[in-house]
């Protein structure tokens, strides 16, 4: 991947109700918010900043079903088909036995798969150098990020006027 | 933050911090040079895993038989403590996955540590049965794989190859659910860092930003993993319980066993997540995180499955009796009056009789006294296991076979050296990661910290005074 460089202005607000507030006076003045970043999950933030809500989990029952349905047929197949092995005198296939590793490999197919998902798509992997935009931030400081890198000076200082306005503690530019 | 408060609600973050203090308390540990008791127990847990580096290495040379293990009572020492590390376990998945599905506050003060603790004791359950297999550089047999041995696959329908599909995936869930959960407060340490500690911790933390998008996978990522641990938590002790439940020896095959075993396992889960946290929060000063209210909530478990373990050990006493099946009522008579009867007593009178204490109040909060009992919870917690297993082959079908089993010295290493084991990868944890969850704390400060719904509480503020009032502290 190229390196991209963004220049962004961002405000650090000290307190998430300050920062909901602000996400709310951003909408209202229909500015184009970049991102927030916050040391922790704000609750009640996702619907103001309108983000739809994580279909994370409809790939969890996909990858559970692969799951459920790799183990059993595999079980299925060795039992019946590729070495059947008579265990005294019960049924080669037989089901109800096969119940607890199904069910292990539900869970296991889910877990790898959505956690795996997870990390891909945030793009976060070991090695990735986090883009961020102040350190505090993972401590606490909540931010609001405008990219200005096809910005005029007067959208600039508009923005600059929407932290001032919505008392942000301070205002920097990074190029990221 | 001006919300009505209930006056249930439990002070959970005393000291009335900010966000920042938060960060510098529960940092600080990974910063600071180790204090001289961290040294000295690391250096006592890392001696007692070179003793079991060498146990192993003599039972592998050697060969299994240099255990006390024997033809009549073939399941010994080694089971016992494989089942008593994997229901220690079991907290750790509770707390993080169940608690939060009932979203029970409590359990941010207590979870990364718990987590931790289930993965270690998973690890040390681990090489019980491993090298019980004796030619352990065969072990991979256990899992199925197109090979050139017919292919001849393993049995799927034996309670042991699930309980390895089980294990397994209990390790490896727990630990994709550990390290997600870790990797926030990783990027947290990360941003306070310099020079070669901050190069590490970027890898460790995957470049996480703290994106709104982000937090919102990552919460629903949680919710997901916590969702499906819970059925797999119960599951793992369950499958560990069909090991004897699906068995044809009288006094094992009983179906009380999977809920029974589960509730032990969060028991003495319990009672080592109170042995570490007391001390932990005593060395690392972690005192107004994991509050008095926090081991209440724990003892209260405790006194709980405690009080559930009890009435299983009794159901059995009585349905021996009541089956009218003189095998049955044999083997129990032989647990409770056989020659192990001191292990009965003993696991009856720590696991039963012990935590009732808890019913007092007084004695819940004291942390003396939750220490103590927490020690003796495990001991009992380890006499349950080997009263079922060793006491009930002792006696088996044939009087002529009927044999006693003691441990030897390699046996008595490798208990001991696991130990060592747990606590040498406990520490190294204390030093390279937050021991309570930093994200997750802060983000119930504003519900469960003191300044918010404590007696000083400042209530009628609007949220920017709050805000203040933070920062100034």
């Amino acid at each position: 991947m190229a390196a991209e460089s963004t220049k962004v202005l961002y405000g650090l607000y000290n307190d998430e109700e300050d920062l909901k507030g602000a996400v709310k006076a951003a909408n209202a003045a229909h500015l184009d918010i970049m991102d927030v970043f916050t040391p922790f999950p704000v609750h009640g933030l996702d619907p103001i900043l309108g983000l739809k809500e994580s279909r994370l989990h409809y790939l969890g029952f996909i990858y559970g079903a692969t799951g459920a349905s790799f183990g059993f047929l595999a079980m299925s197949w060795i039992f019946t088909r590729d070495w059947p092995i008579l265990f005294g005198g019960k049924p080669y296939w037989s089901v109800p036995a096969f119940i607890p590793i199904t069910f292990e490999m539900t869970v296991l197919f889910a877990a790898w798969g959505m956690t795996l998902t997870f990390y891909t798509i945030c793009g976060m992997w070991p090695g990735v150098k986090a883009k961020t935009l102040d350190d505090r931030i993972t401590d606490d400081k909540f931010c609001i990020a405008f990219n200005v890198s096809e910005a005029s000076d007067a959208q600039v200082s508009d923005l600059r006027g929407f932290f001032s306005k919505t008392h942000a503690a301070e205002v920097n530019v990074k190029t990221i | 933050m001006s919300h009505p408060v209930a006056a249930v609600r439990h002070v959970l973050i005393e000291g009335n911090k900010s966000y920042h203090n938060i960060t510098e308390d529960l940092c600080s540990p990974t910063e600071k040079t180790p204090s001289r008791e961290w040294i000295v127990a690391f250096a006592l847990s890392a001696a007692f895993l070179g003793l079991y580096v060498f146990a192993i290495t003599w039972t592998v040379w050697k060969g299994i038989g240099e255990w006390g293990a024997n033809r009549t009572i073939n399941w010994a020492w080694d089971i016992t403590n494989f089942v008593w590390w994997i229901g220690i376990g079991h907290a750790g998945t509770l707390i993080s996955a169940i608690l939060l599905l009932f979203r029970q506050r409590w359990r941010t003060g207590v979870n990364r540590a718990a987590e931790a603790m289930t993965i270690f004791a998973v690890i040390c359950a681990g090489q019980f049965p491993i090298f019980h297999m004796g030619r352990v550089w065969l072990a991979f047999f256990i899992f199925p794989f197109p090979n050139s041995r017919g292919p001849l696959w393993t049995n799927f329908n034996s309670p042991l190859l699930w309980d390895v599909f089980a294990i397994s995936t209990y390790f490896s869930v727990s630990l994709l659910f550990w390290y997600t959960g870790l990797v926030p407060d990783l990027a947290t340490v990360r941003d306070r860092a310099t020079g070669f500690r901050r190069k590490m911790y970027e890898t460790f933390s995957f470049g996480w930003t703290g994106s709104a998008k982000h937090w919102q996978r990552w919460e629903a990522l949680s919710l997901v993993l916590a969702g499906i641990s819970t059925p797999l938590v119960l599951s793992v002790h369950t499958i560990v319980s069909f090991d004897f439940a699906t068995s044809v020896i009288p006094g094992w095959h009983t179906t009380i066993f999977p809920p029974y075993f589960v509730a032990g396992a969060i028991f003495s889960g319990f009672a080592m997540v109170q042995t570490l946290m007391v001390i932990t929060r005593k060395v690392l000063k972690l005192e107004q995180y994991i509050t008095v209210n926090h081991i209440e909530s724990m003892n209260k478990v405790i006194v709980l499955t405690g009080t559930i373990v009890g009435v299983a050990y009794l159901t059995e006493l009585f349905i021996s009796w009541y089956s009218g099946y003189i095998y049955e009522q044999f083997a129990f008579y032989n647990r409770v009056f056989g020659i192990y009867w001191w292990s009965y007593f003993g696991m009856m009178f720590c696991n039963v009789v012990a935590p009732q204490v808890f019913w007092s109040r007084k004695i819940r909060r004291s942390i003396w006294w939750t220490f103590f009992l927490s020690i003796i919870i495990n001991v009992g917690m380890w006499f349950e296991r080997f009263v079922i297993i060793a006491t009930t082959l002792a006696r088996d079908f044939l009087p002529s076979s009927w044999s006693y089993y003691s441990p030897t010295w390699v046996e008595i290493s490798i208990f001991t050296g696991t130990i060592g084991l747990f606590f040498f990868c406990y520490l190294i944890f204390c030093r390279v990661a937050p021991v309570v969850a930093i994200a997750e704390v802060k983000a119930i400060l504003k519900v469960a910290g003191d300044q918010y719904i404590g007696p000083d509480a400042k209530h009628g503020h609007s949220h920017s005074d709050a805000s203040k009032e933070a920062v100034k502290h």
